[in-house]
């Protein structure tokens, strides 16, 4: 791998989606849990546990896919009008998550609550399973034609493995949340919380490991690939590492660490999706040949270039706020008046 | 119905709801400096109490803004993906700007503004708020220069053949200054604060008229005032000067604005009337010479009409006469609304003249129209084009989607978007019943400012 202009932004946009998994992962995770408990303070603890800070991480993805958008508008045109219905889902999920959060506490009601409740759990799942089945889909490849327009259909986008990477999403979107919710909370929901953390990791090492089989069984393009690239096995163990050391951190209850470990296991996943994907964006399946890379899909250089500095300039400041602000929420939540 | 006509009226309706929120946000950004500062520097708790008030109306709109515009962004690629790659190249860096100086900026410090109040001190809760409205400010900025180079595009060149075909920037600078982006952002801008500041304006007025939160409602109707005065008499201006670069780049779109066929020196202003589309004629109340004066001005200059186009070239005459001419009639009586409500309070006589507290209170809706009509007249007299010169509407449409599939997503989010509003109405008349909290307004911990002699 060559550091062009191409790469580094192919790299840039991976780190923007994977800051968005990693942040916004969490608060997907604890809306995902979200019913599990059915009094009413609790929940409206979780929801304050993200309060300050589920808006600031939903931004990652909006500059994401305004990032995906500048670098390499041919991929964010291909793939957004090819998975146009199920984009259209995740919006609705998202959005329905969003105003939950900001709703569902306005007004005492039980039904008023509970209808929002819903909203958000429901929302926060199905978002977690679209974005997971997307990845699954570009891991996988998909249909592309000659002039680099998708040629599948909504329901072609509902294979087994795409479900499959959706699902282990979802699970480990909850041990990430789960175990956040740890550390932001006590007494008695935390207790909880500590139950169902521990679920939670049972149900995504299942899911990883499964997954893990099925790829390398299944995933045509890949074995070639990693047979070629040995070394790529060094970011398989490190992941694997990392998800085991989840477990075994929590059990000492060592919370904190239990998180950067599985921070750590979001990020490696990431990375290996990532070298096995480079240097293609969408893979074309059956035709290799019409796969939308770095190179085809990408906007001029000069583009490029410019959008480099902007990033240089920006990025450093995003991170110092962003690390302010968790700086300033810092410490297990309490509600006061200005609570959701 | 076709993909055209429902992508059009998708992205439409999209953005129409969309922003009825950005301007509030942006309007009520201002206002919250305005009166935290003011807090901060005379120690009234009057004004941390506005603040404070004012700041969860701020959170709403903040929402219903973040909510609605994640959608925008996803559908240049979803309904327009060949428009999508004719433009990536040059409004990439734009967008990408946007994303990183003005949301993460926004929904940073959003959190230190909205429960930092007792974490904080005030000094950094009033840089917080700060940051908030400047965030504000840039979203406005990059989306303005985007559109703006749709309308007026430079610093470009065109690689590539039909559908291949793309612009590439060969100049930053110059498509981020193209012609009309300076004069649209303030007048964009302008727009923006009317909203924030006659929302407030409104409020206020309702708890005079109803008798409560007097002390609170005085306050914020001074500070509301005082910017939708500023507001409105800048949008005048901004307003003119704008319609003169329109008058220089786009001279089909002034020209459908004003329901002009014959190029004439001496060119008419229209004050109030109708176009005949059929006969080509434009009746109503008219000062000759005006628009010649207003678009050049020099009152024998000669006006470009419509029949200097090709009837394809042309932007629809009637629809673009009417948002225009709606815009400007409430954009004018705005400034008298503002000065009523002045000349009502420096008199002291709201109390007794309860019709000018009831003009005020309707006249939130004053700047929401004249901001959609003004966007609509934008971006309808810009048709046929969607890019103009470069790039008809019809071409940017995605090639693989289908018009069951746009149908399907109009409903969905028709749906949505009605259930939102009726929500937004709900929450914001539940914040107005409630009204400002009293116990802001004794201050202690972190809150409470050195007392000044």
């Amino acid at each position: 791998m060559h550091l062009d202009l191409n790469s580094i932004w192919y790299v840039l946009v991976g780190v923007l989606f994977t800051g968005y998994a990693m942040l916004d992962g969490f608060d997907l995770g604890i809306g995902a849990l979200h019913l599990f408990t059915r009094k009413d303070e609790e929940r409206r603890l979780m929801l304050n546990s993200i309060g300050p800070v589920w808006d600031g991480n939903e931004v990652w993805l909006v500059t994401g896919g305004g990032a995906l958008f500048a670098a390499f508008p041919n991929v964010y045109a291909t793939a957004f009008s090819g998975f146009y219905f199920a984009l259209f889902l995740l919006l609705a999920s998202l959005i329905f998550r969003a105003v939950a959060i900001e709703f569902r506490s306005k007004r005492p009601e039980r039904w008023w609550r509970q209808m929002w409740d819903v909203s958000f759990a429901a929302g926060s799942v199905l978002s977690s399973l679209l974005i997971g089945v997307a990845l699954g889909n570009i891991a996988w490849g998909v249909p592309v034609d000659a002039n680099g327009e998708f040629a599948g259909t909504f329901l072609g986008l509902l294979k087994p493995y795409s479900l499959l990477v959706g699902v282990t999403t979802v699970g480990l979107f909850m041990m990430h949340g789960a175990i956040y919710g740890v550390m932001k909370t006590e007494g008695e929901l935390h207790d909880k919380l500590r139950v169902w953390a521990r679920r939670s990791i049972i149900f995504f090492v299942i899911c990883a490991v499964t997954l893990t089989m099925a790829t390398l069984l299944f995933v045509p393009h890949l074995a070639p690939l990693v047979r070629e690239n040995p070394w790529l096995f060094s970011v398989a163990v490190a992941n694997m590492l990392a998800i085991a050391n989840v477990p075994r951190e929590f059990q000492q209850g060592r919370d904190g660490r239990a998180f950067l470990s599985s921070c750590a296991a979001i990020v490696t996943l990431m990375v290996l999706f990532a070298l096995n994907s480079f240097p293609n964006l969408i893979y074309s399946l059956p035709n290799p040949e019409h796969s939308l890379t770095i190179y085809n899909a990408a906007s001029s250089p000069k583009t490029l270039g410019i959008m480099l500095v902007i990033a240089g300039i920006g990025l450093p400041v995003v991170l110092a706020y962003t690390v302010s602000v968790y700086w300033i929420f810092r410490g297990k939540v309490k509600l006061d008046k200005m609570s959701y | 119905m076709d993909v055209l006509t429902l992508s059009r009226v998708q992205f439409g309706a999209t953005i129409s709801f969309h922003y009825i929120y950005p301007p509030l946000s942006i309007g009520l950004g201002v206002m919250l400096v305005l009166m935290e500062g003011w807090w901060l520097k005379t120690g009234k708790p009057v004004y941390h109490q506005s603040a404070r008030y004012w700041t969860k109306v701020f959170a709403l709109t903040f929402a219903m803004g973040v909510a609605t515009g994640i959608v925008m962004e996803f559908e240049f690629g979803t309904n327009w993906a060949t428009y999508s790659r004719f433009v990536g190249d040059v409004f990439g860096s734009a967008l990408a700007a946007e994303g990183i100086f003005a949301f993460f900026l926004e929904a940073g410090f959003l959190a230190v503004l909205l429960f930092g109040w007792d974490k904080v001190g005030p000094r950094l809760h009033f840089f917080s708020t700060c940051m908030v409205c400047l965030g504000a400010h840039f979203s406005a900025v990059w989306i303005v220069v985007a559109n703006s180079w749709m309308q007026t595009p430079a610093g470009y060149h065109l690689v590539g053949e039909g559908i291949k075909a793309r612009a590439e920037i060969t100049d930053f600078w110059q498509m981020v200054l193209n012609p009309s982006t300076v004069i649209r952002l303030f007048h964009t801008l302008c727009g923006a604060w009317s909203a924030g500041a006659f929302l407030v304006i409104s409020i206020s007025a309702w708890y005079l008229l109803k008798k409560t939160h007097r002390e609170f409602a005085r306050a914020s109707l001074e500070a509301g005032l005082a910017v939708a005065l500023a507001a409105s008499l800048l949008q005048a201006v901004t307003g003119h000067t704008s319609a003169k670069t329109v008058a220089k780049h786009q001279p089909a779109k002034l020209a459908a604005f004003e329901g002009l066929y014959q190029t004439t020196s001496n060119a008419p202003l229209t004050v109030a009337g109708w176009v005949d589309e059929k006969h080509e004629r434009t009746s109503g109340l008219r000062i000759p010479g005006m628009l010649s004066f207003l678009a050049h001005g020099d009152f024998h200059a000669p006006v470009t009409g419509l029949r200097e186009f090709r009837p394809a070239d042309r932007p629809p005459v009637t629809a673009s006469f009417f948002f225009f001419h709606g815009m400007v009639g409430i954009g004018l009586t705005l400034i008298g609304i503002a000065l009523l409500g002045f000349w009502g309070l420096r008199e002291g006589m709201l109390d007794d003249r309860r019709w000018i507290l009831w003009v005020l209170v309707f006249s939130v809706l004053g700047p929401q129209a004249a901001n959609q009509l003004g966007w609509f007249a934008a971006e309808v007299g810009r048709q046929p084009w969607l890019v103009y010169g470069l790039m008809r509407t019809p071409e940017g449409l995605s090639a693989v989607v289908k018009a069951n599939a746009v149908l399907g997503s109009l409903i969905l989010f028709t749906f949505i978007y009605f259930l939102l509003f009726a929500v937004f109405i709900y929450l914001l008349n539940d914040k107005i019943q409630h009204g400002p909290d009293d116990a802001d307004l004794v201050l202690s911990g972190k809150l409470a400012l050195p007392t000044r002699e």
